[in-house]
């Protein structure tokens, strides 16, 4: 079967056009381990022999595992509610709903969940959602050069590794310039950033708490970021929220980050759930479907995809975004989420991830072998430094029954020795002691 | 001063070598409430190039320059009340005040009076 719907001379008049010779030209530009060896697939499998052969797969996990790695993507508890509501017919779609008439239902979880990110990040207005924590940067990076008209991007060293990525792939280089700040204490330079701000700066990107778990307050730092003219972007950790600082109390302008920790599990890699709220005034800057309450003609309350303009279905190739969507199903179980613990427990949660991780470092500290930089605050993350080869303490520690965090390496070459260590709610206090005790077996 | 027109629904109020440009109360009745304005922030416009992009509540279009020029100024007070298209599309809702750079081009664009008719065979 042919996938592909153009006919050979409609795709012969299409090259001609742009004046390549053939599609593979087109594409000589991608890396040839990138495409794929055939499309052809195996035979068609009976009911059983697939279940067979997913249930065989799944046998490989090890569910027992205890999991201290973080790093963006959080192994918090999902109450079993989430799956039961998240999972009802009306809800079990990805789909975002064009029309009012049939879909009230939809758009108010959607504006709800809008409401609850501006609540955590106390900022004035949210969109629908965006693809991850990583490309909700982006955009707010793209949304900066569109409100200032300025075009270097100030890129926080601090910043997850993987979001780094992520900015400089979306930005393009013809366009953006992206300068990452110097790391200092494994924290970013606030000073260097200062030495940087200047007439072409559009934002400055900060995370907090930082890759490496530690916490900072930034309010200062924006103050000098607006007198440059810029906004401040910050990616932020939500379950973090219930006790840290609110963004918006920083200063900040665009606030994002990834919400698969409320109530969506890891998935072996996804589908995740970017956030991105701003205040009122920038609001038509946003890219993705914004969700808005209105009237009906009979004066009743009801809710509509709004300032619908701005993106592709109208705006085509002008659209704030074109690389972007809402995250539908992953929205609503994090709106289920917030709405079963609501203040109080959101609030207690994040008490217990805070303590917890407070303990885990101090117990862990207690080692020879083990050093940690307890001069700055952290919430629930931080780093180890071993005196071994991380990834072979890593190794050891899975055949033990812990994945003992994120080697840094595999970031940072010259960080042969450092694992980054997470601690939710999940990790009790018997494993914490458990894990103490074997690294200093694993380390001698 | 001197009022024309483009089939685009511009207008340019001309006097002298200095025109002001704008959309006319046609096109803003097809779009409906505007919403955000991109301004104009190039130094110089041809004629037909895009000055400045509109949003409305369901549509987006774009405003061309009915003629060339070098951008004198752009109506800032649009950036945040764009509805003052709305209210006064062929005065107080100017987007661009240009210095004609070929003022021969004029006699390519449409008097009121054929303006006029032309909106009449758009209504047929």
């Amino acid at each position: 079967m042919n996938y592909i719907p153009h006919t050979k001379d409609e795709t012969e008049k299409m090259l001609k056009k742009i004046g390549v010779s053939s599609l593979q030209e087109l594409f000589s530009e991608i890396d040839k381990s990138f495409f794929a060896e055939s499309f052809l697939l195996p035979k068609g499998k009976s009911e059983l022999e697939v279940f067979e052969y997913f249930k065989s797969m799944a046998a490989e996990n090890d569910v027992s595992l205890i999991n201290l790695s973080g790093a963006g993507f959080y192994d918090h508890y999902v109450p079993a509610v989430v799956d039961k509501l998240a999972g009802r017919s009306e809800f079990y779609t990805p789909y975002t709903p064009y029309q009012p008439e049939c879909s009230q239902g939809t758009l108010q979880a959607i504006y709800e969940y809008q409401t609850l990110i501006c609540r955590l990040t106390g900022m004035e207005v949210a969109n629908a959602s965006l693809y991850d924590g990583g490309t909700a940067l982006a955009e707010a990076a793209l949304m900066a050069g569109r409100i200032t008209g300025r075009k270097k991007i100030i890129l926080d060293s601090a910043l997850n590794p993987i979001y780094q990525d992520i900015v400089k792939t979306y930005l393009d280089s013809d366009v953006y310039q992206v300068i990452k700040t110097d790391l200092k204490d494994y924290r970013t330079d606030q000073d260097h950033i200062l030495d940087l701000l200047g007439k072409e700066v559009a934002a400055v990107m900060l995370q907090n708490p930082n890759f490496f778990g530690k916490i900072d307050d930034y309010t200062a730092l924006t103050e000098k970021i607006h007198e440059a003219g810029a906004l401040a972007i910050m990616s932020v950790y939500p379950i973090s929220l219930g006790l840290l600082k609110p963004p918006a109390s920083m200063g900040a302008d665009i606030v994002t980050g990834e919400a698969q920790c409320l109530g969506n599990r890891l998935n072996f890699g996804g589908p995740f759930l970017g956030f991105i709220s701003t205040l009122e005034k920038y609001t038509r800057f946003l890219p993705g479907r914004i969700v808005g309450a209105t009237q009906d003609v009979m004066g009743k309350r009801g809710f509509v995809l709004t300032l619908q303009a701005r993106e592709q279905h109208i705006k085509r190739q002008k659209a704030t975004s074109n690389i972007c969507t809402n995250q539908n199903l992953c929205a609503i179980r994090a709106l289920i989420y917030l709405v079963l613990l609501g203040k109080k427990s959101f609030r207690r949660l994040s008490e217990i991830n805070y303590h917890k991780a407070q303990f885990a470092r101090k117990t862990l500290a207690e080692l020879d072998k083990v050093k940690v930089d307890s001069r700055y605050p952290i919430f629930n993350e931080f780093v180890i430094e071993v005196e071994a080869d991380s990834e072979r303490i890593y190794r050891e520690a899975l055949g033990k029954g812990f994945i003992a965090g994120i080697p840094l390496v595999d970031f940072y070459p010259e960080m042969k020795n450092k694992l980054l260590l997470c601690i939710t709610e999940k990790i009790s206090k018997e494993a914490i002691l458990k894990f103490k005790d074997l690294l200093k077996e694993l380390l001698g | 001063m001197d009022i024309y027109y483009t089939e685009n629904h511009e207008w340019a109020k001309v006097e002298g070598n200095i025109a002001f440009v704008g959309i006319t109360e046609y096109a803003v009745s097809q779009l409906g409430d505007i919403v955000f304005i991109k301004l104009p922030d190039e130094k110089e416009y041809r004629q037909n190039d895009t000055l400045g992009e509109l949003e409305s509540v369901k549509a987006a279009s774009d405003v061309y320059s009915p003629l060339s020029g070098k951008l004198v100024a752009a109506n800032l007070s649009l950036k945040d009340s764009p509805e003052i298209i709305n209210k006064s599309p062929q005065d107080e809702g100017w987007v661009a005040k240009l210095e004609l750079t070929k003022p021969d081009e004029i006699k390519s664009l449409m008097t009121q009076e054929s303006y006029d008719r032309f909106l009449q065979t758009l209504k047929q």
